[in-house]
C-alpha cells in the first residue's frame, strides 16, 4: 500500500535509526539473534572468570546436561505456541523413567520395549490431559496442575519402597554415553547440514523458477549456521567425540522445527494459538490439534526423563521434580517463545536449554551456592518474560495486537 | 440491471427467536453481478437475514432458491457447497500468522510425499496464487509475508475478503465492510467490491453507511421490522428516500412525511 499509506501508519517522529535496533532487537523481530547474542555474553563472562569453561571438555558436559531438559522442551515449545501451558511434563518425565526403569529392572524386559512403553504411557497420559481439557473446558493450567500432583504420586508408587532403582542396561546408558569419534563425528555432522543445507537451497530455486523475492538473509544465515556446525564438530571431536545425546536432541528439535513451520498441522497450531475462533472458522479441528499437541508433549516429557535417566544411571524419587519443570518452560520463553501463544520456534527449546545449562554449567564451575545459583536463575527468567511482555506491548502499540 | 433468473432468491422468510420475529415474510434475490446494499435500523432483521442466508439460522418459514432451485441450508457448510461465502465484521483473521498463511488457512496446497508428515505445505505455489488473486482484485499489500496483525483496517478488510474469494463463491455476504475505516481505507474496499461485481458476483453489503451503499449499491433493499420496507433501483432512489423507509417515515405517505425521520 503506498508510501502515505506506510507513512500514515508508522509513528510521525523520525527515530534514531540505532534506537529503532534497539527496539526491534527488544521486540523480537530479529529472531533468534537476541538469544544467541545473550549467549555469546554468557559465555564470555563465565570464560573471563573461570578458563575452563569454554574447554572442549567442559562443553561437551554442557551438551549432555542439556539433553534431558532440551528434549522436554520441545513439547512445551508446542503447547506454549497452542497459548496453553503443561505443567506437568516434570513429573510425566519423571514417572516415565520410573516406569521403564522397573520394566528393565524388576522385570526383565528388553530395554527397546521398556523405552518403547514408557514412552507410550507419557502419550496417553498426554491423550487424557488434551481429552480433559478440551471436552471439559478447564484452564490446560489447572488440568496439568493436577496433572503434576498425581504424577508425582504415581513416580513414587512406581518406585516402590526403594525409592531408587539403579539403571545399569548398556542400550539405556548408552544414550547419553556412546560418542561418535574423528571421521564418524565429521561425516554425521557434515551429512546432517549437507542435507539441511540442500533442503534450504531447493526452496530457493523453486521461489526464484516462480518468480518470488529470495530473502538475501537466507544464505547468511546458512553460512553462519555452517560455521558454527563445524565449530562445535571441531570441539567435541576434540574431546570425546559426537555424543548421540546431542544427535537425538537435534534430531527431535529438527523434526519438529519443520512440523511446525513446513507442515498443515504445524501451521494450524499456530493458528489455534493466534485466534482460536478464527482457526475454528477457517474449518481446522482445533480440538485434535489440542489433544495431539498435548500428548506430543507429555511423549517428549517421557523421552527427557529417559535421557535424564541414562546420564544419572538411576531414577530415584526427585527424577523429573526440582526445578526441573520450570526450567524446561523458562527456556523457550527465555529464547523467544512467547507465553501468549501463536509466536515462537521449536528451535527455542534448544537455544533456550543452552542459555539455561550453561549458566547452571558455569557457576557449577565457579563452585557458587545453590542459592545463588536459583537467584540468578530467575532473574535471567523473569528478565526474558518481561521482555516478552514489553514485545507484545510494541506490537499491540502497532497495533499489531 | 439483468433479467436472468437471481443467482439466489428468498421467498417468504420468516424468522422468530422467541416471541421475537426477526424476519416475517422477506422476500429478497441477489443477481450475479449485482451488488445489493443491504440497510435498516438496528433490530432490522439485517443480520438474521444474512445469517440464514449463510446458514447460521435456519428459516421458520420461507423457501431459498439457489439459481432457480429450491435448496435447503441448515448448515454453514450448506452455504459454502452452494458457492455462498461471507464475511462477518470481526473478519476472523489470525494476526500471528503472514497474509498467505491467512489466505489459506484451514485449505492449505500441499506437495509431494506420502503421508501427513512427509506432505509439506507448498509455500511457493500459495504466495504465487495469493500475489495472483491480489492483483486480480487491485488490492496492494507490499509484503504478502507481514502479519496481518501489522496491516490497516482496511488491508486486513481486504485480506478477508480475497480469502472468501478462494473458494470461487457466486455470492458473498459482507457484514459492514466499512466500518471503523478511514475514507481511503473504505475508497480501496468500496473498489474491491466493485471489482466483485464486475467478475460476476453477486454481493450483498450489510452498511449502516448509507454515502457508501449508495456508492457502490445496484439496489437497495431496505428491511425494517422484519420487513421489507423499501427495495430501490440504486440510480433512482435519493437518500431521503431510503433514510424514510428505514425509519418508517415512508409508511406514512407517498411524499414522504419526514417528521418522523431522525436525520
Amino acid at each position: 500500500m503506498s508510501a502515505e499509506e506506510t507513512a500514515a501508519a508508522a509513528p510521525a517522529r523520525p527515530e534514531n535509526p540505532a534506537l529503532a535496533f534497539v527496539r526491534r532487537f527488544v521486540a523480537g523481530d530479529l529472531g533468534e539473534l537476541r538469544v544467541i547474542v545473550g549467549l555469546i555474553v554468557i559465555w564470555a563472562i563465565f570464560q573471563i572468570q573461570e578458563d575452563r569453561f569454554l574447554s572442549s571438555t567442559n562443553l561437551t558436559n554442557l551438551v549432555l546436561q542439556i539433553t534431558a531438559i532440551g528434549l522436554v522442551s520441545v513439547g512445551v515449545v508446542l503447547v506454549l505456541l497452542l497459548g496453553e501451558i503443561d505443567l506437568s511434563v516434570g513429573a510425566v518425565s519423571g514417572l516415565c523413567a520410573a516406569i521403564m526403569a522397573v520394566l528393565t529392572v524388576k522385570e526383565g524386559w528388553s530395554p527397546y520395549v521398556a523405552i518403547a512403553a514408557a514412552i507410550l504411557a507419557g502419550t496417553a497420559i498426554g491423550l487424557f490431559q488434551g481429552f480433559v481439557f478440551t471436552r471439559f473446558g478447564v484452564p490446560s493450567f489447572v488440568v496439568t496442575l493436577a496433572g503434576l500432583l498425581a504424577w508425582q504420586g504415581a513416580h513414587l508408587e512406581v518406585l516402590g519402597s526403594t525409592g531408587t532403582i539403579n539403571v545399569t542396561d548398556s542400550v539405556i546408558t548408552g544414550l547419553t554415553s556412546t560418542f561418535y569419534e574423528g571421521a564418524t563425528g565429521w561425516v554425521i555432522a557434515l551429512v546432517a547440514f549437507g542435507a539441511y543445507a540442500a533442503g534450504v537451497l531447493l526452496g530457493r530455486r523453486q521461489r526464484v523458477k516462480a518468480g518470488l523475492p529470495v530473502r538475501n538473509i537466507g544464505s547468511v544465515v546458512l553460512r553462519l549456521g555452517g560455521a558454527g556446525v563445524i565449530a562445535a564438530t571441531a570441539v567435541l571431536t576434540d574431546d570425546r567425540g559426537v555424543p548421540l545425546a546431542l544427535l537425538i536432541l537435534v534430531g527431535f528439535v529438527a523434526f519438529f522445527q519443520y512440523v511446525t513451520t513446513r507442515t498443515r498441522f504445524g501451521r494450524h497450531i499456530f493458528a489455534v494459538g493466534g485466534n482460536a475462533e478464527a482457526a475454528r472458522r477457517a474449518g481446522i479441528p482445533v480440538t485434535r490439534v489440542r489433544v495431539v499437541v498435548f500428548a506430543i508433549a507429555s511423549s517428549m516429557a517421557a523421552i527427557g526423563g529417559i535421557m535424564a535417566a541414562s546420564r544419572l544411571l538411576a531414577v530415584n524419587q526427585s527424577s523429573g521434580g526440582g526445578d526441573f519443570l520450570l526450567l524446561a518452560i523458562a527456556g523457550p520463553v527465555i529464547a523467544g517463545t512467547s507465553l501468549f501463544g501463536g509466536r515462537g520456534s521449536v528451535l527455542t527449546a534448544l537455544l533456550g536449554a543452552l542459555v539455561i545449562g550453561s549458566i547452571s554449567n558455569g557457576m557449577d564451575l565457579l563452585a557458587l551456592e545453590s542459592s545463588v545459583k536459583f537467584m540468578v536463575t530467575g532473574a535471567v527468567l523473569l528478565a526474558a518474560v518481561v521482555i516478552d511482555a514489553i514485545a507484545r506491548r510494541e506490537r499491540q502499540a502497532e497495533g499489531r495486537v | 440491471m439483468t433479467d436472468q433468473t437471481p443467482v439466489l432468491e428468498l421467498r417468504g422468510a420468516s424468522k422468530a427467536f422467541g416471541p421475537v420475529q426477526a424476519l416475517r415474510g422477506v422476500d429478497f434475490r441477489v443477481h450475479r453481478g449485482e451488488v445489493v446494499g443491504l440497510v435498516g435500523d438496528n433490530g432490522a432483521g439485517k443480520s438474521t437475514l444474512v445469517k440464514a442466508i449463510a446458514g447460521i439460522h435456519t428459516l421458520d418459514e420461507g423457501e431459498i432458491l439457489w439459481e432457480g432451485r429450491p435448496v435447503s441450508i441448515t448448515h454453514p457448510n450448506d452455504a459454502v457447497e452452494l458457492g455462498i461465502a461471507t464475511v462477518y465484521q470481526d473478519l476472523a483473521l489470525c494476526d500471528n500468522l503472514d497474509v498467505v498463511e491467512n489466505l489459506f488457512l484451514g485449505r492449505e496446497q500441499r506437495a509431494g510425499g506420502i503421508g501427513t508428515i512427509t506432505r509439506h505445505l507448498d509455500e511457493t505455489w500459495m504466495e504465487k496464487r495469493t500475489h495472483e488473486l491480489l492483483e486480480h482484485f487491485a488490492v496492494t499489500i507490499v509484503n504478502v509475508r507481514s502479519e496481518v496483525g501489522t496491516l490497516s483496517g482496511g488491508q486486513r478488510q481486504q485480506v478477508a475478503i480475497a480469502r472468501s474469494l478462494l473458494g470461487e463463491p457466486k455470492v458473498v455476504l459482507l457484514d459492514e465492510p466499512t466500518a471503523a475505516l478511514g475514507v481511503r481505507q473504505t475508497a480501496q474496499v468500496l473498489e474491491l467490491i466493485k471489482r466483485l461485481r464486475e467478475e460476476g458476483h453477486g454481493v450483498v453489503v450489510i452498511s449502516h453507511n448509507l454515502e457508501n451503499v449508495f456508492e457502490v449499491a445496484d439496489r437497495i433493499f431496505v428491511l425494517r421490522l422484519g420487513q421489507v420496507a423499501g427495495d430501490f433501483p440504486a440510480d433512482e432512489a435519493t437518500i431521503d428516500q431510503v433514510v424514510a423507509a428505514i425509519t418508517g417515515a415512508a409508511a406514512r405517505g407517498e411524499n414522504g412525511d419526514r417528521a418522523g425521520g431522525e436525520r
